[in-house]
């Protein structure tokens, strides 16, 4: 090829890739669109990409929709809580079967990688059944408990926390620290990157769960966010398109902010996601 | 030496190994809401349950039943209609741009990643939300757009032809970002030299990507592949958003089939019968690939 011909080749793939990318991020552009539309403007031709003036009164009144004050709440409430305490169960029994000897554990740990494969299918009826034993229906705790340990986590942290040297952990127990405090002021500190990104991961998961909450939740005011926008699509409340993308707009934003935010730990929680 | 420093007290309390207070609270919550649901979920699937009145054995019944059923033929049939469309599709779009971005004459890697991958943040629901208002038979973007060029569009979700192909589109579009990542991680792997030695053999850049490239590219392929065939195997939050399992059956996948039986006619035994024929069939597809790929990855090393 000439390189005049190389050049043109490139221009191409440059055109097609990111012409790709932007069909990619279409459907939040066009949520966005929709969201700042009045109604009557929703199905003019030609399609208009960007509305003028914006009707910023739509999210103002789609915020009063359903109470998605609470909506937030409870998701927040979730989501922080299954990170912090699955993050702080999960590394004290990384540490264990990655420092610590004790009887069966090679064993457990086996067990432990077992549960790794069984699908949600085979587990959401008898969970159900729990919860509900329980009385754990419609409450925070039907919605956080079962996401406070998991073996995909200890995994992780167990395979990071052989990274570190042995001889760093002796020289303290011979200082006569406690395991409870190497774990604290050795093995955390060192963690933190590990931790991040299981944080992260955790996180997204908790916040946009849908099963479990399906499965939990029974009354309005329990409801996470994407319950809140199943509602919202079976046409419970409204049937203005405009409102509804504005929904959708608040729902899905902060975590498109907080993914270009922390983005790095975002890519390779994903990677770790599906590694599971 | 560390009994030494421990006072004669809490020593007499410290008998037991500590490291069993380390696991204990994971452990008890995933025996409790993974081992058990495990074991109980399979006893189920011999029983006859409503979720009130005591579960009744009913030996193999389910599973005789089960396979009797023409819904659970069909909906295995959607999903593996499903599983073929969504996979090769994902592969082939992922590592297209894969190689692309991975090309050193192109320009902005790192925002085009980013909006690839954006998508994938967001929780299925929400999107499959965006996605009924994009492909809405009467005021939606696509169908205004093909209008205004001369051509009716279908009804899309709500065409028995075209329903199951936006469920695919809509979780390729969703998952691509992901299968772009890994297809370049393995792109990354690949050792320069491998192109050095193609280069002094005249090796074109595209005989490189063919005889180079893909060859080495095939355990992430098989990575892929595998964990794209097990999601196919879960895929519900898609049909339970936008189609419900209609128009006609046409994306009644497994899965959703599964809660139906659950959820809406309580039978909470054939439930868990279908639950373990799932879990089965991955577990043999997954083998089969397995096989399929090892070969083809073998012949290289």
């Amino acid at each position: 090829m000439t390189s005049a011909g190389i050049r043109l080749w490139r221009l191409l793939a440059h055109l097609a890739i990111y012409g790709l990318a932007f069909l990619t991020i279409f459907p939040f552009v066009w949520m966005l669109s929709t969201s700042l539309k009045p109604e009557d403007e929703v199905f003019s031709w030609p399609p208009q990409l960007v509305p003028w003036p914006p009707v910023w009164a739509n999210y103002a009144d789609a915020w009063n929709i359903a109470p998605f004050g609470r909506y937030f709440f409870n998701t927040a409430v979730v989501a922080v809580s299954v990170t912090v305490v699955s993050l702080v169960l999960n590394s004290l029994a990384a540490y264990a079967f990655a420092r610590l000897r004790f009887k069966g554990r090679d064993l457990l740990f086996m067990l432990l990688l077992a549960t790794m494969m069984i699908p949600f299918q085979v587990t959401m009826i008898p969970t159900f059944l729990i919860l509900k034993q329980l009385g754990w229906l419609d409450s925070y705790l039907g919605l956080t408990v079962p996401g406070f340990a998991g073996a995909f986590g200890i995994f992780m942290l167990r395979q990071f926390m052989l990274s570190i040297p042995e001889d760093l952990l002796d020289a303290a127990r011979m200082d006569g620290c406690t395991e409870l405090r190497i774990y604290r002021q050795i093995v955390l500190p060192l963690c933190k990157p590990a931790l991040a990104t299981l944080a992260v991961f955790t996180f997204m998961g908790a916040w946009n769960d849908f099963i479990l909450p399906l499965l939990v939740v029974k009354s309005g005011e329990m409801r996470t966010l994407t319950l809140a926008v199943a509602a919202l699509s079976s046409g419970l409340y409204v049937m203005s398109f405009p409102l509804m993308m504005a929904a959708a707009t608040f729902v899905i934003m902060p975590v498109i902010v907080a993914f270009i935010c922390s983005q790095r730990f975002f890519t390779k929680s994903i990677v770790l996601g599906g590694l599971k | 030496m560390k009994t030494l420093q421990v006072p004669i007290s809490a020593r007499s309390r410290r008998r037991t190994n500590p490291a069993y207070d380390f696991v204990a609270g994971a452990l008890v919550l995933i025996v409790l809401f993974q081992v058990v649901p495990c074991i109980w979920g399979i006893a189920l699937s011999f029983t006859r349950y409503d979720g009130m009145n005591a579960a009744q054995w009913v030996g193999a019944d389910n599973y005789r039943r089960l396979l009797a059923d023409p819904t659970v033929s069909a909906s295995l049939l959607v999903t593996l209609k499903y599983a073929f469309g969504a996979v090769p599709l994902s592969l082939a779009a992922g590592l297209t741009i894969a190689l692309a971005l991975d090309e050193k004459w192109f320009r902005g890697k790192a925002l085009a990643r980013t909006l690839f991958f954006a998508p994938n943040v967001i929780s299925l629901v929400a999107v499959a939300f965006v996605w009924e208002w994009l492909l809405n038979p009467k005021f939606g973007v696509v169908n205004t757009v093909l209008q205004g060029i001369g051509i009716t569009g279908p009804a899309w979700l709500n065409d028995p032809r075209t329903a199951l192909w936006c469920i695919i589109l809509m979780q390729v579009w969703h998952g691509l970002g992901f299968a772009v990542i890994v297809f370049l991680a393995g792109l990354q792997g690949i050792p320069e030299t491998y192109y050095e030695a193609a280069r002094l053999d005249g090796a074109s850049r595209m005989q490189q990507v063919r005889h180079v490239t893909l060859p080495l590219l095939m355990p992430t392929v098989m990575f892929l592949s595998i964990m794209g065939f097990i999601g196919a195997f879960q895929v519900f939050q898609s049909v339970f958003m936008m189609t419900g399992g209609g128009p006609a059956d046409r994306t009644r996948v497994i899965v959703y089939y599964l809660w139906q039986v659950a959820f809406d006619r309580v039978e909470l035994g054939y439930a868990s019968a279908i639950a373990v024929v799932i879990f089965v069939a991955v577990l043999a597809l997954t083998l089969v690939q397995w096989r399929f790929y090892r070969d083809r990855v073998e012949v290289l090393t």
